[in-house]
């Protein structure tokens, strides 16, 4: 169990200690369904986002993917090392290749995602669809 | 349930766990496992093999006295092309657009039996350019469309060793748009120089009962990585070479497009293929567009159809392909801008995501081609 929550849109987070902070990024599925990553826009530190809002854009050579804020809250800081290395999207998606990290204004409800069986789950019915 | 077509070389694909997509009706490799951006690079590097074969292949039987009328369609020298010479050509529409680009290769002289012609056309509209080619050709050639054959292509500074080692034979004596025929395991091959990577390479036909085979014998060899779509595309995007559908259709002229010299001297003294007039008072005065090659002065990719401006935030153009250039290093793209903006190292602007980009227009290719031209020893 890696603690791991995901969304229908295939990103993780990663709730931290004090309940309202997270990390974020997009699960190794999307990073398939995408092919080689070449470009990341992420958003600036200091912004707000409401939860679905879109929050970065991940680019392949194919399309530019959307990415949603998986909850409300405040970016408090965006892994810098993808502007030269987008590849470590690929690599890592669920680790290295992590794109924020949020702080939400009071406790997260991470009832309604998906733990990551749940989450393989769906993606065993969405394939057979 | 797909309807698409199957390449002879299908099952392969699936056995190397290629993702596939739909091209030309085709289902093709996009890429395989190790992703496009390697494959890219590996045929740069390397040699990678292509299965192509939703490309069209025909063969046109004529007798001699009818070169000329062969020839009629294209807007090459076709009918004084030498037996083992081959050209890249255009056919062209009453409007002076482009119907299709073609690679004609000429196989041996004139015989009434036995074809002294080879084309390769693109996959999509196929059947429609078969059939229209058919009737340009009319009377005076039989065009066959040849059903039964594949076509791989080898690219990359490796791909003449490894083909020479395959093939048990040297292949010194071609030359960039050479070809010569030759046997592999009893099958009868017609290997080109030529490709859509800019490297040195090889498209060959290859009957489709030994396809199979010969990729596997290629995909052996330590040199050789299976290339799918996805790289080619962005390997040709570098090139600079254009894409049938995107960068040239029938709506624009070779001039526009700046394959001005695909259009022979003699062909406009001629003046004698479709949309001649239009094409050669294009040459006179001037295009109203030219297609050019597109940097953004950015890290973001340029996508198909994104309008281009200048600095009145006026629309003076629009791009028609984009992509990431692996070994060039960043994005590129190619686009069409109004006469007048097509300067190289001109500015002008894009709008990407509500944020607006500079773009550099700028020479193509994006990379140099490695073409093994005639002048080297």
């Amino acid at each position: 169990m890696n603690g791991k929550k995901y969304t229908r849109q295939h990103e993780w987070l990663l709730l931290e200690e004090d309940g309202k902070s997270i990390v974020s990024g997009i699960s190794d599925y999307a990073q398939d369904q995408l092919g080689d990553v070449v470009f990341v826009e992420l958003p600036e530190v200091g912004r707000t986002l409401e939860a679905s809002e879109i929050m970065a854009v991940v680019e392949s050579n194919k399309s530019a993917s959307d990415v949603y804020s998986p909850i409300a809250g405040e970016i408090v800081a965006v892994n810098s090392e993808l502007e030269d290395h987008p590849e470590l999207i690929n690599e890592s998606p669920e680790e290295r290749g992590w794109l924020v990290k949020m702080r939400a204004s009071s406790a997260v409800d991470v009832d309604n995602l998906m733990s990551a069986v749940e989450y393989h789950e769906f993606l065993s019915s969405e394939d057979s669809n | 349930m797909s309807t698409a077509k199957h390449t002879p070389l299908y099952s392969l694909h699936r056995e190397l766990g290629a993702k596939e997509t739909v091209f030309g009706g085709y289902l093709m490799p996009l890429s395989y496992p190790g992703g496009a951006l390697q494959e890219h690079r590996h045929t740069r590097a390397h040699a990678g093999l292509f299965d192509i074969s939703h490309m069209g292949q025909a063969n046109i039987t004529v007798a001699s006295g009818n070169l000329e009328k062969v020839a009629a369609p294209f807007t090459g020298d076709v009918a004084s092309l030498p037996p083992g010479e081959m050209i890249y050509t255009l056919m062209t529409n009453e409007q002076g657009g482009i119907h299709d680009d073609v690679i004609l290769a000429r196989l041996r002289q004139e015989d009434t039996e036995v074809p002294c012609f080879h084309i390769t056309f693109n996959a999509g509209g196929k059947a429609a350019n078969l059939a229209c080619l058919a009737t340009a050709l009319n009377d005076v050639a039989k065009l066959r469309a040849e059903e039964d054959k594949a076509l791989l292509a080898l690219q990359g500074p490796e791909a003449a060793k490894v083909l020479e080692r395959l093939l048990d034979c040297s292949l010194n004596h071609l030359h960039f748009m050479q070809c010569c025929f030759v046997s592999w395991h009893e099958a009868v091959c017609l290997v080109a120089r030529c490709g859509y990577t800019g490297e040195d390479g090889f498209e060959i036909s290859i009957p489709a009962s030994h396809a199979v085979d010969f990729a596997r014998a290629a995909l052996a060899c330590g040199e050789v990585e299976a290339v799918g779509l996805a790289a080619r595309d962005s390997l040709r995007l570098e090139a600079g070479l254009c894409l049938y559908g995107q960068d040239i259709d029938a709506c624009t002229t070779p001039i526009e497009a700046g394959l001005a010299r695909f259009v022979s001297k003699r062909r406009r003294e001629q003046n004698d293929f479709p949309g001649s007039m239009i094409v050669l008072q294009q040459l006179q005065n001037t295009p109203p567009r030219h297609l050019v090659g597109l940097m953004p002065q950015d890290k973001a990719l340029l996508r198909p159809q994104s309008e281009l401006l200048d600095d009145n935030g006026q629309i003076i153009g629009e791009v028609t392909s984009g992509g990431f250039g692996a070994s060039f290093g960043g994005p590129i793209a190619l686009g069409y801008v109004s006469h007048g903006f097509e300067s190289p190292r001109r500015k002008v602007f894009a709008k990407l995501r509500g944020r607006e980009i500079t773009v550099q227009i700028t020479d193509l290719p994006f990379v140099p081609h490695n073409y093994r031209m005639k002048s080297e020893i």
